[in-house]
C-alpha cells in the first residue's frame, strides 16, 4: 500500500480559524453569587492549550470554604428561583440559548484552545448541541406537569455538578439546563484542564440577567469536586467522569437523601455484520473511535467484525485512517486534535504498550506528530482477544481494538462481555437483525447504521457500571425532580 | 412650552397604514377590490380592511398547501427556533400592538399591554412544544409479539382557523400557534370586527423566518370566507373558534364532506390562562409503525 501517495493526495493548505475572536483574560476568579471572586485561600492553577502547551490563563482554585460559600449562595437563590413561574424560568433559559448561539464561534475557538479538539468539532458539534440543549429544556420549564412525573413536580434544591474535560461546555449544558428548567440552583465544578468555557458561561448568565446565585462555577481539581458532593446542604449530585470516581461519589452520598445520577465510562462495541454497507460502516467506525480523539465515554472502542468480511473491512478502514489529518486543532481541515493533557497521554501510552506486550498487533498510519503538545496517532489493534487489556479497559484515546465473531449470538455475547454498558453500534442492512440485536444489548444507547449521534430530545446514559440516570429528553427531567 | 409642542405635533400629519391580507408570504389586497370599515370599540373609524372573497380563501389554501411539505418536513427544533423568533419580533413591536389591541378591544393602555405580553409569552410557550409534543403523545407500544411498534404524531395538513371574535390578538395567537407548532399550515380568518392586530401579525410573521404560506391571514366576513374553507376538498381540518352556534353547525356539516377534523367552538372565559395541549392534538394524526424484531439465528432472521 502506497501510504505516501495517499497522504500527499490529501495535502491541504493550512486553514486556521482566527483566535482573535476570543479574548482570554490573564486570570479568572470563581463565580459565586453572581460575582467573580478569588479563592478564600488565594490558590490558583494554570490552564494550558494541549496542542501547544501554551499557558492560556490562571484560574482561581476553589477550596472547601469556597464550596461552602457557593452552596450557601445557591441555597439562598433557590427560594426565589424555584418560586418563579415556569414561564419566567423558561425565558431566562431561552435568553441563554440565544446568547450561546450568538457567541458560538467565540466559544468554539475557546473550547478548541482549552481542550485541544478540532475546531470542526467544536464549531459543528459541541456548540450547536449546547445551544440546542438550553433551547430544549427552556421549553420544559413551564410544561413540567405534562412530563409524566406527576401533576406538580417539585425541584430538589441545590444541585452539585461535576463535569469532565472531554466536552466541557456540552457537559455543562447537559447538567445546568435541566437543573434550572426544573427550578433547582446549581454549583458546578468544571474539570481542572478545561475551566475556561464554564467561566465564559458565567458571563453569559450575567448577560442574560440570571438572578445571582442561581448558577455558581467553581474551578478546581478532584478535591473540590469531592468537597462539593460531600457538602451536607447539596440535594442532588450529578457527575460525569470515570467509573472509579463515580463509585467513590456513590459511597460518599450513601446514607444521605441526595439524589444521584452518574454518567461514567464505557467500552462500546461497534458490531459490523457481513451485509453491512462497508463504506458507511468505515465512516461510522472512524467517527465512533476518533471523534474527539476517542476521548468519549460512549466511543465505539471495540470493533466486532463478522469474520467473513474482516480482511475487506480492515483494508478499507486502514485506507481511510491514512487520510485522517492530525495537527493544529484550530485548522478547519483537522480531523484529529491533541490529547487533552499530559496525564491522559501517559495513560493512553501505557495501555497501548500493555496491549502490545500482551500480543495484540498494533498498527497506525504514517502520521507525523507535532513537536510540542500532547499527541497520539490513530491506532488499531488487531488479533485482540477478550482477555486483552485493550479489549477490557476504557482507554479514552484514539485506539480501536478489533475482535471478530461468526454468529449474531456470538456478537451479542462479546458486546455484553464488559462491566460497562453505555453505547453500542450495529451495522447491517437487515432491519429485523438491528432490532433483534439491539434488544439483546445491555447498553443505554444503541446506534444502528450510524454512531455518536446526540440530540437534546434523546435520553443518554448507561447500564451497569456506566452509571445510572439519563440526561437529555423528557427522561432527563427526572434526575432533577422530586418524583416521590 | 406646551403650546409650542402641540403646534409642532399638529404640523406633523401621520401616515396611515394600508392594511392588507397576508397570503403566501405576500401582502395582497383582496382580489375582489372590496374593503370594509373597521372601527374602534367606540365606533370611531380606524381603517379600511380588505373584505376577502371566496377566491381569496381558495388562493390562501393553495399557498398553505404549497408550504405544508417544507414546514411539516422541517425538524421540530427548527420550527421551535422559528416560533421563538416570532416572539422576539413581537417584543420589539409591542408598542404597535398595544395600540391596536387597546383600540380594538376598548382596553386601557396598561390592560392592552398585559394582553400583548401574554400573547408574546404564548408564542414562547408553543415554541417550546414543537420538540416535545411527540414525547408526550407518542411512544413505543409493547405489542405481544416480536415487533418493534412506535406511534408518532404527525400534522394533519392544511387547517382553516376561524379566529375568536372577541380576543383579537391573544385569542388569535392562541389558535394559530398550536396549529403551526406541530407542522400544520394555516388559513386564518381574522376577527371580523377587529381584524387589524391579525393583519399586523402577518407583518411580524413575514420577518420572523416563518416560510411564506405557513400562516395566511384573511380579513372580512367570517361567514362568507368560512363557507368555502369548510367545503374545500384540500383543507384537512377546521377550528371553529370564531363561529357562532348556527354558523358552526353549518360549517361542521360542510366539513364532513371530506371528513375534516373539526374543533368545535368552546367557551373561553380567559384566554390568558395556560392552555392544555388539546389545540395541538386536535390537528395531529397518529402514525404507528411496525417492524419485526426477528430473532438471533445463525444468520439472523429471515425478514
Amino acid at each position: 500500500m502506497d501510504m505516501q501517495l495517499q497522504t500527499s493526495a490529501f495535502a491541504y493548505a493550512p486553514a486556521p480559524e482566527s483566535r482573535a475572536i476570543v479574548d482570554i483574560a490573564p486570570s479568572y476568579g470563581l463565580f459565586i453569587d453572581g460575582e467573580f471572586t478569588e479563592a478564600a485561600d488565594g490558590k490558583v492553577f494554570k490552564t494550558v492549550s494541549p496542542s501547544t502547551e501554551e499557558v492560556l490563563s490562571e484560574v482561581a482554585q476553589a477550596g472547601t470554604e469556597d464550596v461552602d460559600r457557593a452552596v450557601r449562595a445557591a441555597r439562598k437563590a433557590f427560594e426565589k428561583w424555584s418560586a418563579l413561574p415556569g414561564s419566567e424560568r423558561a425565558k431566562y433559559l431561552f435568553r441563554i440559548a440565544r446568547i450561546i448561539q450568538e457567541r458560538s464561534r467565540e466559544l468554539a475557538v475557546l473550547e478548541t484552545l482549552d481542550n485541544g479538539k478540532p475546531i470542526k468539532e467544536t464549531r459543528d458539534a459541541d456548540l450547536p448541541l449546547v445551544a440546542a440543549h438550553f433551547f430544549y429544556y427552556a421549553g420544559w420549564a413551564d410544561k413540567l406537569e405534562h412530563a409524566g412525573f406527576g401533576a406538580t413536580p417539585r425541584p430538589l434544591g441545590v444541585a452539585g455538578q461535576v463535569i469532565p474535560w472531554n466536552f466541557p461546555l456540552l457537559m455543562l449544558a447537559w447538567k445546568i439546563a435541566p437543573a434550572l428548567a426544573t427550578g433547582n440552583t446549581v454549583v458546578l465544578k468544571p474539570a481542572e484542564t478545561t475551566p475556561l468555557s464554564a467561566l465564559f458561561f458565567a458571563d453569559i448568565c450575567r448577560q442574560a440577567g440570571l438572578p445571582r446565585g442561581v448558577v455558581n462555577i467553581l474551578p478546581g481539581y478532584g478535591d473540590t469536586g469531592a468537597a462539593l458532593v460531600a457538602h451536607p446542604d447539596v440535594n442532588k449530585v450529578a457527575f460525569t467522569g470515570s467509573t472509579a470516581v463515580g463509585k467513590e461519589i456513590a459511597k460518599t452520598v450513601a446514607g444521605t437523601r441526595k439524589k444521584l445520577t452518574l454518567e461514567l465510562g464505557g467500552k462500546g462495541a461497534n458490531i459490523v455484520f457481513d451485509d453491512a454497507p462497508i463504506d458507511q460502516a468505515v465512516e461510522g467506525i472512524v467517527n465512533g473511535i476518533f471523534f474527539n480523539q476517542g476521548q468519549v465515554c460512549c466511543a465505539g472502542s471495540r470493533l466486532l467484525v463478522q469474520e467473513s468480511i474482516e480482511d475487506e473491512l480492515l483494508d478499507s478502514l486502514k485506507r481511510r485512517l491514512s487520510t485522517l489529518r492530525l495537527g493544529d486543532p484550530l485548522d478547519k481541515n483537522t480531523d484529529i486534535g491533541a490529547i487533552n493533557s499530559e496525564e491522559q497521554l501517559t495513560r493512553i501510552t501505557s495501555l497501548v504498550e500493555q496491549g502490545e506486550a500482551e500480543g495484540a498487533e498494533r498498527w497506525s498510519p504514517d502520521c507525523e506528530l507535532p513537536s510540542s503538545g500532547y499527541w497520539f496517532a490513530p491506532t488499531l489493534f488487531t488479533k485482540v482477544t477478550q482477555a486483552h487489556t485493550v479489549a477490557r479497559d476504557e482507554i479514552f484515546g484514539p485506539v480501536l481494538s478489533v475482535l471478530t465473531f461468526r454468529t449474531p449470538d456470538e456478537a451479542v455475547a462479546k458486546a455484553n462481555n464488559t462491566p460497562y454498558g453505555l453505547s453500542a453500534g450495529i451495522w447491517t442492512e437487515k432491519g429485523s437483525r438491528i432490532l433483534a440485536v439491539a434488544g439483546k444489548l445491555r447498553a443505554g444507547v444503541v446506534w444502528s447504521n450510524t454512531f455518536n449521534k446526540f440530540d437534546p430530545t434523546s435520553p443518554f446514559g448507561g447500564y451497569k457500571e456506566s452509571g445510572f440516570g439519563r440526561e437529555g429528553g423528557r427522561h432527563g427531567l427526572e434526575a432533577y425532580l422530586d418524583v416521590r | 412650552m406646551s403650546d409650542k409642542t402641540d403646534k409642532t405635533e399638529q404640523l406633523r400629519l401621520s401616515v396611515f397604514k394600508t392594511y392588507k391580507l397576508y397570503v403566501g408570504g405576500k401582502f395582497p389586497r383582496s382580489e375582489s377590490g372590496r374593503v370594509y370599515e373597521v372601527t374602534d370599540a367606540k365606533g370611531k373609524w380606524l381603517a379600511n380592511a380588505p373584505l376577502s372573497s371566496r377566491k381569496d380563501a381558495r388562493d390562501a389554501v393553495v399557498a398553505a398547501r404549497k408550504a405544508f411539505g417544507g414546514w411539516s418536513g422541517a425538524t421540530a427544533y427548527n420550527r421551535g427556533q422559528v416560533l421563538y423568533r416570532v416572539a422576539e419580533m413581537l417584543e420589539g413591536r409591542k408598542g404597535q400592538f398595544v395600540h391596536e389591541v387597546a383600540d380594538a378591544e376598548g382596553l386601557s393602555k396598561s390592560k392592552a399591554a398585559a394582553v400583548v405580553e401574554a400573547t408574546i409569552d404564548r408564542w414562547v410557550w408553543y415554541a417550546g412544544w414543537t420538540d416535545k409534543i411527540a414525547q408526550v403523545t407518542g411512544g413505543g407500544n409493547p405489542v405481544a409479539g416480536p415487533f418493534f411498534n412506535l406511534s408518532s404524531p404527525e400534522p394533519t395538513g392544511v387547517v382553516a382557523v376561524l379566529a375568536p371574535q372577541e380576543s383579537s390578538f391573544l385569542g388569535l395567537v392562541s389558535v394559530i400557534a398550536p396549529v403551526i407548532a406541530t407542522g400544520n399550515t394555516a388559513v386564518v380568518v381574522a376577527s371580523e370586527r377587529s381584524p387589524l392586530p391579525a393583519l399586523s401579525l402577518g407583518e411580524v410573521l413575514a420577518t420572523s423566518d416563518v416560510p411564506g404560506g405557513v400562516v395566511n391571514v384573511l380579513s372580512g366576513r367570517t361567514a362568507e370566507i368560512a363557507a368555502p374553507l369548510a367545503a374545500h376538498q384540500d383543507v384537512n381540518a377546521i377550528d371553529l373558534a370564531g363561529a357562532d352556534e348556527v354558523l358552526a353547525k353549518d360549517l361542521e356539516i360542510a366539513a364532513a364532506d371530506n371528513l375534516k377534523r373539526v374543533l368545535r367552538p368552546q367557551p373561553v372565559d380567559d384566554w390568558s390562562a395556560t392552555p392544555g395541549i388539546d389545540r395541538m392534538t386536535a390537528f395531529l394524526e397518529t402514525k404507528t409503525v411496525w417492524h419485526p424484531t426477528g430473532s438471533l439465528g445463525a444468520s439472523g432472521s429471515s425478514y
